[in-house]
């Protein structure tokens, strides 16, 4: 059983008492301790500003060529925090509640609900920096409700919370860079991590715009490089999002939690064709107002429009009255994918699902009416007064949506269906943050410790900003006070030189390859594996036989993969065939551990253990644990487990009816 | 919907780094759906590139959907193509007709060297915002968020000019290549909230002498920039900048 290292004592006071009585390190000692952050995204931005306000030498890493475009940036909808601004109830323990019963028991408490306790703070610091939060007329804060709670907890910057929230931890990066803490490195991708006695004590990176390796040390290494929801090639996920940097730390003895749990958002713009390179969600606040539904029949050949009431089937509504269209988002994405399967999906691939908003604009237009006081007002000037008010509020992503598919929301039903959004899983790490590897640490939506098996909606944000700003630097602190005798080692040091050769070697055995394929075309058919075997739901006899499709994937990757171009030069196959290639070992193990998870829970959904009306059915008896995989070498990898105990919440069914 | 497909040319700058000269090549590209992102189709020609034993088309993106600010692309002689308020990977191939020529070049301007082909070097942003585009406030030190009420509409327009995605487009739309809009987008987000009250008049005399000293021209107010911003912000930012330069500039020590 692997131990997290939770503090003793109450839930409520584990925090507190950790901060009271970790370690510290002295101004003089911290300027000579180097920090190196691997990604630029909520959680790496955040942690490098902090770190270098408290006088560390920090050195920041990304791929892309600027921190501010890390994929945070996309995130729409807001943050959340336990403020209780609204007065209608929340507190730390009903956004810790939330998140753990969101989650369906399978996340950590204290770590949820240290969360939750720092999630004021980071409200406070964003607006501190100037992040332009929506406010009321009052010039308050305001504040909108998001899937999964009955308060209003949710801070958001129109459509753009991520955006903003990621401007925010870049100009406080960019204004440590100036004063000399950090040192930013962009258009650069971290190939390996160095260990030295067993501890991590550096990287090997990639210019991406030369090709050269440099050798970085640093007394800390912190993965913040993201989710690995790109390996089902189509995701929401931006082009470049990869696992490659927490890949190389799991192959460098960090362990690999819980892979399997993905979330499958259920409101995206649906697959169009082959040549599709990615999806585009569409918020979950559109949940708020939009009915979504099928036609009843198979084989409905009429427009939208054209199909009347009693031929139509709302499907959350029928199923779960009484939460409707705002059910969980793993429920929703279930719901869609049964109706398509049965044959009742729209569109020309049917494959998709309707997202209504005749009825909300309606209402919103009497709305109007009543509040003018108009009297013999017209249907289509209700609809008309409908159509403005539905605008104001979602108009940035009708647009959207237009733009994508050439066709016009506010006349027809927008087609969607669920995609590959967030993953829960990721580096197992201790309370501290800390992975298996001393001196390796994972921090945001690299790590896999808040989420359990379904993250709630904008919980994604607050986690990443909580581990950068709040928790890595009390915690990596604590451990850098023992380093603090420990020099800086010169990276001519022969663990650097072998580390160096070994990455070297690598690229140009792939490079020697000399084949006919691209890397694109090898991650499309990986991607498709996984997404048909792995996916939205997963059986023994389809895990089974994805592992072997992806096993001879791996063999003819390695025999027929092309790459154009030379190795000491900007290169963009080349680095896309480095991440495919460890996307093609991350697919293995999600298919294994899928496979052992013998029961259902959150967006693990296997298709064996479900109750009578299809609902996920937990085993908690025998899967209340948090699985940690350890690689042992080529398509092998041995299971640990951290027993998840419940001192505070009670595991229930989750019953959303 | 049903699709259509199309049989295109797409001449495209090619420059295989900052040092090299470049040239305009021509490619064909056939079986394009009008459903296709303009990306997806430089995708299709570079798979093709790629098996074919050529070279493919280096070009920046990421999110694709037109929030990271990584794509470029001049696009028949504008920035992000034809579509108003849209960014390159938002551009759909609907917009345009079978049979048609694309030339595709790169951002054109001499603070954005070229990397390679139709991928530029934007780091020059990046240490405008050092030079001053942040307020300076460590982790921890934040008050109560509803301590400070902010005006609606000052936290509205603060939010419009945020909203920039830093792309570079205005600066490859202006004849001066000016980075005005991107820099006072920045210097309205800041002087429009409290918050950004202190630093207020250090932080744009650094800026601009930044913005100087990178090499971007001069403000001829033609407004092309904003004509072909994809989020929309204001040339008057432009002017809150001038005023707050020049407030700054008139009471510096």
């Amino acid at each position: 059983m692997l131990d997290a290292k939770i503090p003793a004592g109450k839930l409520d006071d584990k925090w507190v008492d950790y901060k009271g009585h970790c370690k510290l390190v002295n101004p003089a000692n911290k300027r000579k301790m180097e920090v190196i952050i691997v990604g630029t995204g909520l959680a790496g931005a955040s942690a490098a500003a902090a770190m270098g306000e408290l006088g560390y030498k920090v050195k920041a890493f990304c791929f892309q060529d600027s921190p501010r475009r890390a994929h945070s940036i996309a995130a729409q909808g807001g943050i959340n925090a336990a403020k209780n601004y609204q007065n209608d109830g929340d507190s730390v323990f009903r956004l810790f509640y939330d998140t753990i019963k969101g989650g369906d028991y399978r996340a950590r408490e204290a770590n949820v609900h240290r969360l939750a306790e720092v999630s004021s703070n980071i409200i406070d610091q964003c607006v501190a920096q100037g992040v332009p939060f929506a406010r009321e007329y009052g010039g308050l804060l305001s504040n909108r409700s998001f899937g999964g709670t009955q308060v209003q907890r949710t801070f958001y910057a129109a459509g753009q919370t991520g955006q903003q929230l990621l401007i925010g931890a870049y100009q406080a990066l960019e204004r440590q860079v100036t004063l000399g803490n950090v040192t930013m490195h962009a258009r650069h991708e971290m190939l390996d991590i160095v260990k030295i006695e067993g501890k991590a004590k550096g990287i090997i990176a990639r210019n991406l715009i030369t090709g050269e390796l440099e050798k970085h040390f640093g007394h800390a290494v912190l993965i913040c490089s993201g989710g690995y929801g790109n390996v089902y090639y189509l995701s929401t996920n931006a082009m470049g999002s990869n696992v490659t940097a927490a890949w190389k730390a799991h192959k460098q003895g960090a362990y690999f939690a819980n892979p399997c749990f993905t979330q499958i958002h259920p409101t995206c713009i649906p697959v169009s064709g082959d040549h599709q390179s990615k999806l585009t969600l569409m918020s979950e606040s559109l949940r708020n107002d939009g009915r979504i539904w099928v036609p009843k029949n198979v084989g409905e050949t009429r427009k939208a429009n054209e199909i009347p009431e009693p031929d139509r089937d709302y499907f959350l509504e029928r199923r779960y009255p009484a939460f409707g269209n705002l059910v969980p988002r793993d429920v929703a994405s279930r719901a869609a994918k049964e109706r398509c399967d049965a044959g009742f999906g729209v569109g020309t691939s049917k494959q998709a699902v309707y997202l209504d908003y005749a009825a909300a604009i309606e209402r919103y237009g009497k709305i109007e009416v009543s509040k003018q006081g108009l009297s013999n007002v017209s249907q289509e000037q209700i609809i008309a007064m409908g159509k403005e008010v539905v605008k104001e509020k979602y108009g940035n992503l009708f647009e959207m949506y237009a733009k994508i598919t050439g066709e016009n929301p506010y006349e027809v039903p927008m087609r969607i269906y669920p995609a590959v959004h967030y993953t829960m899983g990721g580096l197992w790490v201790d309370y501290e943050l800390q992975t298996t590897v001393p001196g390796l640490y994972a921090l945001g939506e690299a790590n896999f410790s808040d989420h359990g098996a379904n993250r709630l909606g904008a919980s994604a944000l607050m986690q990443g900003l909580a581990d950068g700003y709040f928790v890595a630097p009390y915690t990596v602190g604590n451990n850098l006070a023992d380093e603090i005798y420990n020099a800086a080692i010169p990276t001519t040091h022969p663990a650097f030189e072998e580390a160096a050769q070994k990455v070297a070697d690598r690229i140009a055995s792939l490079k020697n390859i000399n084949g006919k394929q691209s890397a694109e075309s090898f991650h499309k058919r990986l991607g498709k594996i996984i997404w048909d075997k792995c996916g939205m739901a997963r059986n023994k006899e389809g895990l089974t036989q994805a592992i072997k499709e992806v096993q001879a994937l791996k063999k003819e990757f390695w025999s027929d993969l092309r790459i154009p171009g030379e190795i000491n030069e900007y290169n963009p196959e080349l680095d896309k065939a480095n991440r495919v290639a460890d996307f093609i070992e991350l697919g293995e193990l999600m298919c294994i551990d899928a496979l052992t998870r013998e029961e259902s829970c959150g967006g693990h959904f296997r298709e064996e253990y479900q109750t009578p009306e299809g609902e996920a059915l937990r085993d908690d008896e025998n899967f209340m644990f948090v699985s940690a995989w350890e690689n042992k070498g080529e398509h092998e990898w041995q299971l640990h487990k951290e027993a998840l105990k419940y001192d505070v919440i009670k595991p229930s069914q989750r019953n959303y009816k | 919907m049903s699709q259509n497909t199309m049989n295109l040319k797409v001449k495209v700058w090619r420059q295989k780094n900052a040092k090299t000269a470049g040239a305009f090549v021509t490619y064909d590209v056939a079986g394009i759906s009008d459903e296709m992102s303009f990306l997806e189709m430089l995708d299709i020609l570079n798979e093709k590139l790629i098996t074919e034993g050529g070279d493919p088309v280096a070009f920046d993106h990421d999110c694709r959907e037109g929030i990271c600010g990584m794509c470029s692309l001049y696009i028949n002689g504008k920035p992000h193509g034809p579509w108003q308020a849209n960014t390159t990977c938002q551009l759909h191939m609907r917009a345009f007709k079978d049979g048609e020529t694309i030339v595709i070049e790169p951002w054109r301007a001499n603070s954005f060297p070229i990397v390679k082909d139709l991928t530029v070097d934007r780091s020059a942003f990046d240490r405008i915002i050092q030079a001053g585009g942040y307020i300076s406030v460590n982790t921890g030190n934040a008050v109560d968020g509803n301590s400070l009420p902010i005006e609606k509409q000052n936290a509205d327009d603060a939010f419009a000019a945020a909203m920039c995605i830093g792309c570079g487009a205005c600066v490859a739309a202006c004849k001066n290549s000016s980075a005005m809009l991107f820099l006072s987008a920045k210097v309205s987000h800041l002087a429009l909230l409290p918050q950004g009250a202190p630093e207020r008049k250090s932080r744009v005399l650094n800026m601009v002498a930044q913005m100087d000293k990178e090499g971007f021209g001069s403000c001829t107010n033609t407004g092309a920039c904003e004509a072909t911003c994809p989020k929309e912000i204001s040339i008057s930012n432009i002017a809150r900048l001038n005023k707050e330069y020049l407030g700054a500039s008139l009471s510096a020590e």
